[in-house]
């Protein structure tokens, strides 16, 4: 269990020198790409999977 | 077709189906506004509490004038002699600093070149000559400065140019910076003694405060800082570069400034990425784009795009179902028999 | 004497209900705009405990989303600026509250563009939702220019790199004379201070402009002609 110290410092250390991918003309960070992949990813959930609505749900919400 | 920006009352338009849309008289349903935000709110907070507990934030040290030249002195002297002879970026840079150097323009626009000197900067005196006057009690530096000052600026033009070849083979040892012997005049004790000035600390403290008491305007040092080699060193190992497309990065493996890919990509091709005028060029690419973006409403073809993609059947799926279910049987558009909120009551008039 | 009961109809409600149609209140611009404000979004539209049917898709959500991170946002920088633009370097408490705010810009910036995904692919400046959907584009703009404001007042290599870089930018443009990116007293008041009232402004109205017109209609299904609402004999559009 981590220290309370632990708490205001963090948990996974990335105050290393970035990695990059390099495609073309194209760089990016690791950090960056995982944000952008998520975004589509996040995009691509919420106009998929489907939303439950009161009546759906025969109730109470 | 009437023009898009009619009003439109009373006069029969023709529908164009990326422009207008119908009013819905169709089902309702119940929909806690209030409750969705209260979710929305705790959710937005457990993941922010949990990404900062997890990833932290960077904070690298900012670089000072005297941590520069305590770390690479050298490059310091180098900055420094380009200082006093002018050719340094900022002593080239031109308006908002000077008038030494070119505005950029596209054709005949120039609006920096309109909008002239606002943050003067002198960088011979400024950087150099001025520090150097505040030393208490150094005869031979306020004779050194002295010397400059009164000599022609042909005399001054030759030591400076002299020292400057010099200087790209300077080292440094036992505290003092070696260079090559040669004609310098007083050029070599200015450049040694602000060298020294800048590893004790002093020059950071000269030229912030070479105004006022209390600062909070950081334009000088910090223009002078970038005029050297170590900065940038320093951010292209970073990967914070302009050709690194560092404006999207962030120092260490933390994710950066995502949204401003657009933006950075221009600086990577022509013909921005080699043309001195290239960030004029890009700001007003990047001024039209954004144009385009809040005006695509207006714009016949590009408005078009959501409805051929037909993303949109995916979202309004369900409604679809319930449309098209009926094929050509009459009845209210989107509202089966059912007993919650339905056709008895009269949507909300927009 | 009596105490008046306070839930008992006042003697002059009748009259002030119909202050805004008395002939003599005809110029006065208090009932004028109150009336208008009333007519434009009575409580059932600002506030509306129902959506149209079609309205049920986690999409829907990141507007409110943004929102919430923007609110998170401001109430970090709110901790931030109670200690002082230093604290964040010296505390534990402060670096761990600066990361809140750091995290919470990313989930606002996230959550707005596929917010402005979703709104693209549903073409919802439809119907009269032109000036909704340019409020968002100029939000989103000055959202940017609010972050870039932030990261120019940190005070640290991060601020010294990119205020040395960005000026060259914004001085082609010659904003650098009044904009001065190396400033940092000044790119902190306009971080604290001046975005951040044009932001709430802007997603104020926003908002306001979603609720006047609702929430955008679907594209014609295969069965309906477009224009023309199966449910109803004529064409109720907006154009």
């Amino acid at each position: 269990m981590p220290a309370i110290a632990f708490v205001f410092g963090a948990l996974i250390n990335l105050n290393h020198p970035g990695n990059y991918i390099h495609w073309g003309f194209i760089q990016m960070s690791y950090g960056n790409l995982a944000v952008i992949i998520l975004m589509v990813v996040v995009f691509l959930a919420a106009i998929l999977i489907p939303f439950k609505t009161h009546k759906e749900k025969g109730g109470e919400r | 077709m009437t023009a898009d920006t009619a009003k439109g009352h009373g006069k029969p338009r023709k529908f164009v189906q990326d422009r207008d849309a119908v009013v819905w008289h169709g089902r309702y349903e119940p929909y806690d506004l209030a409750k969705e935000f209260l979710v929305a709110l705790i959710v937005v907070v457990v993941l922010v509490a949990g990404l900062a507990v997890l990833f932290g934030s960077p904070d690298d040290k900012p670089v000072t004038v005297k941590s520069w030249a305590t770390s690479n002195p050298v490059d310091f002297a180098q900055t420094a002699i380009t200082e006093l002879d002018g050719t340094s970026g900022t002593a080239g840079y031109g308006p908002p600093y000077n008038l030494n150097g070119t505005a950029q323009s596209i054709g005949p626009i120039s609006p920096a070149k309109w909008l002239g000197v606002h943050h003067p900067i002198d960088t011979a005196n400024d950087y150099v000559l001025a520090p150097l006057d505040t030393l208490p009690n150094d005869p031979q530096v306020q004779a050194a400065v002295a010397e400059y000052r009164n000599a022609s600026s042909a005399q001054q033009t030759a030591w400076t140019t002299a020292y400057e070849k010099a200087v790209a083979k300077a080292t440094f040892s036992d505290g003092k910076l070696v260079v090559p012997p040669g004609d310098y005049g007083p050029v070599g004790t200015i450049v040694s003694s602000l060298t020294a000035m800048a590893r004790s600390g002093a020059l950071d403290g000269a030229l912030l405060s070479s105004r006022q008491f209390y600062g909070t305007d950081y334009t000088k040092p910090l223009l002078f800082i970038a005029d050297g080699q170590y900065l940038a060193n320093l951010a292209s190992n970073q990967h914070l570069a302009g050709d690194q497309w560092g404006m999207m990065n962030e120092t260490g493996q933390w994710p950066g400034q995502a949204w401003l890919w657009l933006y950075t990509l221009w600086y990577q091709v022509p013909p921005a990425n080699n043309s001195t005028n290239g960030d004029i060029e890009v700001f007003a690419f990047m001024i039209a784009l954004t144009a385009l973006l809040a005006a695509l409403p207006f714009i016949p073809g590009l408005r078009s795009i959501p409805r051929w993609t037909r993303v949109y059947r995916l979202i309004w799926r369900n409604h679809y179902r319930e449309v098209e279910g009926r094929s050509g049987s009459g009845g209210t558009s989107g509202s089966p028999p059912q007993q919650t909120a339905g056709e008895a009551r009269e949507p909300v008039t927009v | 004497m009596t105490i008046a009961d306070p839930k008992a109809p006042r003697a002059d409600q009748a009259d002030l209900d119909k202050a805004a149609d008395r002939p003599e209140d005809a110029d006065q611009w208090t009932a004028k705009i109150r009336s208008a404000a009333v007519d434009a979004l009575p409580p059932q539209k600002l506030l509306p405990d129902r959506q149209p049917a079609y309205v049920a898709s986690w999409i829907y959500v990141f507007g409110v989303v943004t929102i919430a991170a923007l609110i998170v946002v401001i109430g970090t920088g709110f901790v931030l600026a109670l200690f002082g633009p230093n604290w964040w370097h010296v505390s534990s408490t402060g670096l761990f509250v600066n990361s809140l705010h750091l995290w919470a810009v990313e989930v606002f910036m996230f959550s707005m563009v596929i917010h402005l995904w979703g709104k693209f692919f549903m073409a919802a400046w439809r119907g009269k939702r032109k000036a909704t959907w340019i409020s968002g584009v100029v939000s989103f703009l000055v959202s940017v220019g609010a972050a870039f404001t932030g990261y120019l007042s940190q005070q640290n290599f991060d601020s010294q790199w990119i205020s040395t870089q960005a000026k060259d930018g914004i001085n082609s443009t010659g904003a650098g004379a009044i904009f001065n990116v190396t400033n940092f007293g000044q790119m902190i008041m306009w971080h604290i201070v001046l975005l951040p009232l044009v932001v709430v402004a802007l997603v104020g109205l926003h908002v306001l402009m979603v609720r006047l017109r609702g929430v955008v209609t679907p594209f014609a299904a295969k069965n309906e002609t477009p224009g023309v609402d199966a449910a109803t004999s004529g064409a109720e559009v907006q154009a």
